[in-house]
């Protein structure tokens, strides 16, 4: 019987494939240098850039050329801190996050900011880099002990496209995408729930797999199929069994999902709060719609309550159920928005890509909440201190999970290659996010 | 060519006198060790054991059998009709039987149907296609990252590949033009093998070189025979063209060796430790090819012929079959001495390999072991069951029902359109893929390495086949297995008709029985509505693909 790579590692074994394997995901080097403070990452991923003007970094001064209608910024309940007016419930929350309003690669394509915005390094190299959740499906998934039935790095629902989730990781650190819609009841992730298919004819057809069973029973208690029948009681206990009730959001009170608010977004945060306290390392919640070169006010209006609610209720039912202190949460997208309105046709009033500032907003995973880091100009167009890179917020983020950054990351051609870039590949060196750590 | 087969056909002539002597378990059978597990005899109704007698076939039983005899182990019965003709098609064409092609075998009475089936598969145009692809995980064919072919080249590198062994090109031939050709990677295919590496440093060739032909890891070698062997490769020059992504791969006598090895060495050394000649102006490329394709190489033929044992098998008999060295030996020497010297004898025809295994009878022995133990498994006791391979099991799964696969590609441009219904056995890049291929453990052909193919089963593998979304609406909806319902569902002819599709055979009476059993409790259930019959018969179907029998290749 062949060893699988964990047992290579773990028992120290190291024979030829071993050898080769252990160099490729050992955990070599991997010793967790600062303590861990968080557990897991949800990651609220802002698909098509958000704007950081309507949003975090409203520039009420500008004039209306760049607030558009969305003009009367609202206060928080942190002194001197102001945020869009289409967010008035996350305003109240704002003492449990902090925002970076200085954030900046001045990368203005979806492709290529999206990939620097979660892997942390400039698009161009040779070797396509893994993003954080596949990092930390590696560094805290099955390698080292993870046994959730629910895999380590979770996608509500949709995977972003135009970024390879794993790079060099290869599938293995691939996220699971849950498909379907939480909304809709039920949540029909793919593979664990089927709809048309009642619980009973699960039952009735499992059993007849078993009765026509002929090959398997010739070989019954044979090493050979050890693997398939353990796979079998494992798939079973996520679609009859208890691990994947953990989708079943009917589980919750009807309250719990108003106060979510009635729509993917909120039913995806209230997903991920189940996942979270599973003990689930990585959620993504991709939230599609915020690249408005056209209808964008229509388009604020019409989904940032979507996002105040979710987000504003996730941030207070962790905060209640003590799990905030353990878990990060990661909100943006891959740059802001043209800060001057585009009035002119054909966008009728949109806003282009803007890298070369934006907002991010981080809370929870030992990360203090009421900051701001870094400011940008009086129309928002440039940062004026404190620019910060995604780099830098990565960094930070792997140092509240514990993780060392200075570890290599095995990648085949077994390069040098850290957690995050340095200044020997020619990086300009990581500023951690002190103010708020 | 047919002077090669002539040739084959002597060696195995000259076998088969020697085989005469043998047929060592006819009669009675060696007594078993203490520690065995042992099974039941399969009886009369087993459909995956035939009740003939175990003889010999040709020199690779006599071998095999007497290894058997020595160790006192015995060798599983032979496997069924139903049995071999399933196995032979997903082993030598990649490809399930259909319904009709099981029952024409199941029905013929030709005593050496089997092998006039060998034969004809052999022939078959999936035989390319499938072998293609497993060159194609040996030779890392992909467009993107960390190799770097793109594309252009990759069609043009597979299109040869699949062409070679359609016309079955001796192999010390396929190897030469693959390290020793010049010329444009989009019009020269065998020069793609100088780019589906993943550093053009010498070093990293020499080891890719010694993984891929040699079957061995250069990390345990002495650095100065890595060094010696990378000076064959330190004079190759790739140089851009005007055309996007094309690349001049040629022998440049000017370029100077890499410091690294340059250092050492003023000449090249042979992995034997022999020190090559090269003449002014010669190519040490081809100098290497001269030397690897030698008969007297020791590690050439016996590379081959043991990854082809190991690709029919499941397992070399020097394992892993790219892990030669002196500490990992062949668990049967003089099996794979003959295979070696069987290949060279036909000139490197690797079709009449694959040949002489295949109608051997240790390849169609059962899967069910008389001896349940690893050492049994070592010396093929028994045929050793795994799971279909990913592209396998999704042509399978869309030849029963009638269902496409959407591939996608990561490559953004130039954008690559595969049509649904290709076959994935016939997919030349492996960075078009599918989240089925992934989940299934498709090799992400980095490193060449044949444990890059993860073929263990997982949970995610199970939900998906169990409760996906794909498989049910493949089941459901797909217009094969419409038209399989609508031949008579729930009825004992669809019953028969679905195994032969699904499995290859016949159901036995107790499935029969249980199969009635489920579709009159389905039907007779008060709260059935009228689509109970169709739904109990789109659950036995549901049950089939889902059994370890249809997983597996057995």
């Amino acid at each position: 019987m062949a060893l699988t790579r964990r047992d290579v590692i773990r028992t120290g074994i190291v024979g030829g494939a071993g050898l080769l394997l252990a160099d490729r995901f050992g955990p070599r080097g991997w010793a967790a240098a600062p303590a861990a403070k968080a557990k897991s990452i949800i990651q609220i991923w802002m698909w098509g850039g958000p704007c950081h003007i309507d949003t975090f970094d409203p520039k009420p001064g500008a004039g209306s050329d760049y607030t558009g209608p969305l003009d009367k910024p609202i206060p928080t309940n942190v002194d001197g801190l102001q945020i869009g007016e289409l967010l008035p419930l996350l305003a109240r929350q704002a003492d449990k996050y902090s925002v970076i309003r200085s954030m900046t690669h001045g990368n203005n394509a979806h492709e290529s900011a999206s990939y620097w915005v979660q892997t942390g390094r400039k698009p161009g190299d040779r070797l396509v880099f893994p993003g954080v959740g596949s990092v930390v499906s590696l560094l805290r998934g099955y390698n080292v002990g993870y046994k959730g039935l629910i895999p380590p790095y979770v996608v509500l629902t949709q995977l972003q496209g135009r970024f390879s989730e794993s790079g060099f990781l290869g599938p293995r650190f691939a996220p699971f995408a849950t498909g379907s819609d939480p909304q809709q009841t039920p949540f029909a992730v793919q593979g664990v729930i089927t709809p048309g298919i009642t619980e009973q004819r699960q039952r009735d057809r499992r059993e007849l797999l078993h009765t026509l069973n002929t090959f398997g029973n010739a070989l019954k208690g044979q090493p050979a199929l050890d693997a398939f029948v353990q796979s079998e009681d494992q798939a079973y206990e996520l679609i009859l069994g208890d691990a994947g009730k953990v989708f079943d959001l009917s589980q919750e009170t009807n309250e719990t999902r108003e106060r979510y608010g009635r729509n993917t977004f909120g039913q995806s945060c209230l997903a991920a709060r189940r996942l979270v306290e599973r003990g689930v390392p990585y959620v993504t919640i991709n939230f599609q719609g915020w690249d408005t070169h056209k209808q964008h006010f229509q388009t604020m209006r019409q989904r940032l309550p979507w996002l105040d609610k979710g987000m504003s209720v996730l941030l207070a039912d962790l905060a209640e159920r003590g799990l905030l202190d353990s878990t990060i949460i990661w909100w943006g997208g891959e740059f802001g928005r043209t800060p001057r309105v585009q009035w002119e046709a054909p966008w009728n009033g949109g806003r282009g890509h803007w890298g070369q500032a934006f907002s991010t907003v981080l809370a929870g995973g030992g990360f203090k909440g009421g900051h701001v880091i870094g400011s940008t100009d009086a129309r928002g167009e440039e940062v004026r201190e404190r620019p910060v890179y995604p780099e830098d917020v990565i960094a930070s983020m792997y140092e509240q999970l514990g993780f060392d950054v200075n570890a290599k990351l095995p990648n085949p051609d077994g390069l040098d290659i850290r957690l995050v870039p340095t200044t020997a590949e020619g990086a300009q060196p990581i500023k951690r996010l002190t103010e708020i750590m | 060519m047919s002077a090669m087969r002539a040739l084959l056909v002597a060696v195995l002539a000259a076998s088969a006198t020697l085989a005469t002597t043998a047929a060592p378990y006819a009669g009675q059978n060696p007594p078993l060790p203490a520690t065995a597990v042992t099974l039941g005899p399969p009886g009369a109704q087993s459909p995956f054991e035939s009740t003939a007698a175990v003889t010999s076939n040709n020199k690779i039983d006599d071998i095999v059998f007497a290894q058997l005899k020595r160790l006192n182990l015995k060798p599983a019965g032979s496997s069924s009709d139903a049995v071999f003709v399933r196995r032979a098609y997903l082993d030598v064409i990649g490809t399930l039987p259909t319904a009709d092609e099981a029952r024409t075998f199941l029905d013929d009475q030709n005593p050496s149907k089997r092998a006039a089936l060998v034969d004809r598969l052999l022939e078959r145009p999936e035989y390319a296609d499938y072998w293609a692809m497993k060159w194609g995980d040996v030779l890392r064919i992909k467009s993107e990252f960390p190799i770097n072919l793109w594309p252009n080249a990759v069609q043009a590198y597979h299109r040869w590949v699949k062409t070679a062994i359609r016309d079955n090109m001796p192999y010390d031939r396929f190897v030469r033009e693959l390290l020793t050709q010049n010329g444009s990677n989009f019009r020269v295919a065998p020069v793609n093998f100088y780019r589906a590496v993943q550093s053009r440093d010498p070093l990293a060739i020499a080891s890719t070189v010694a993984l891929t032909f040699m079957g061995t890891r250069t990390d345990r070698w002495p650095k100065e025979r890595l060094d010696g062997m990378s000076m064959f490769f330190s004079r190759i020059g790739y140089k851009p063209t005007g055309e996007w992504k094309e690349e001049i791969v040629y022998f440049d006598p000017d370029k100077a060796p890499a410091p690294s090895a340059a250092g050492v060495l003023k000449q090249p050394v042979f992995p034997d430790g022999t020190r090559a000649t090269i003449a002014p102006g010669q190519d040490p490329r081809e100098v290497f090819a001269t030397w690897l394709i030698s008969p007297a190489n020791p590690w050439f033929a016996r590379t081959a012929a043991n990854r082809a044992w190991y690709w029919l098998m499941g397992r070399g008999v020097i394992q892993d079959p790219d892990d030669i060295r002196p500490d990992n030996p062949p668990s049967n020497p003089e099996l794979l001495d003959y295979l070696e010297k069987a290949f060279v004898a036909s000139r490197y025809d690797f079709k009449a390999l694959q040949r002489l295994i295949l109608n051997s009878a240790t390849y169609q022995l059962s899967s069910l072991p008389q001896t349940a133990t690893p050492e049994a498994e070592a010396n093929f006791a028994h045929a050793i069951i795994r799971p279909l391979d990913a592209e396998v099991l999704v042509d399978a799964i869309n030849q029963i029902t009638g269902g496409a696969e959407e591939y996608q590609s990561a490559i953004p441009e130039p954008f690559t359109f595969v049509p649904p219904d290709v076959r994935s056995i016939a997919l030349g890049d492996g960075s078009v893929t599918s989240a089925f291929l992934e989940t299934f453990g498709r090799p992400p052909r980095d490193s060449g390495l044949a444990s890059e193919r993860n073929s263990r089963p997982t949970a995610s593998q199970r939900l998906q086949l169990l409760n996906g979304g794909d498989i049910q609406r493949k089941i459901q909806q797909g217009p094969k297995m419409q038209a399989l319902l609508q031949a008579g569902g729930g009825g004992q002819p669809f019953i028969v008709n679905l195994y032969l599709t699904i499995l290859s055979r016949r159901p036995t009476d107790d499935e029969i029985k249980a199969v009635g059993g489920y579709v009159q409790s389905a039907v007779g259930n008060p709260q059935a509505g009228g689509g109970a019959r169709r739904q109990a018969a789109l659950d036995l179907a549901w049950a089939l693909i889902n059994s370890a029998e249809f997983r597996y290749r057995h």
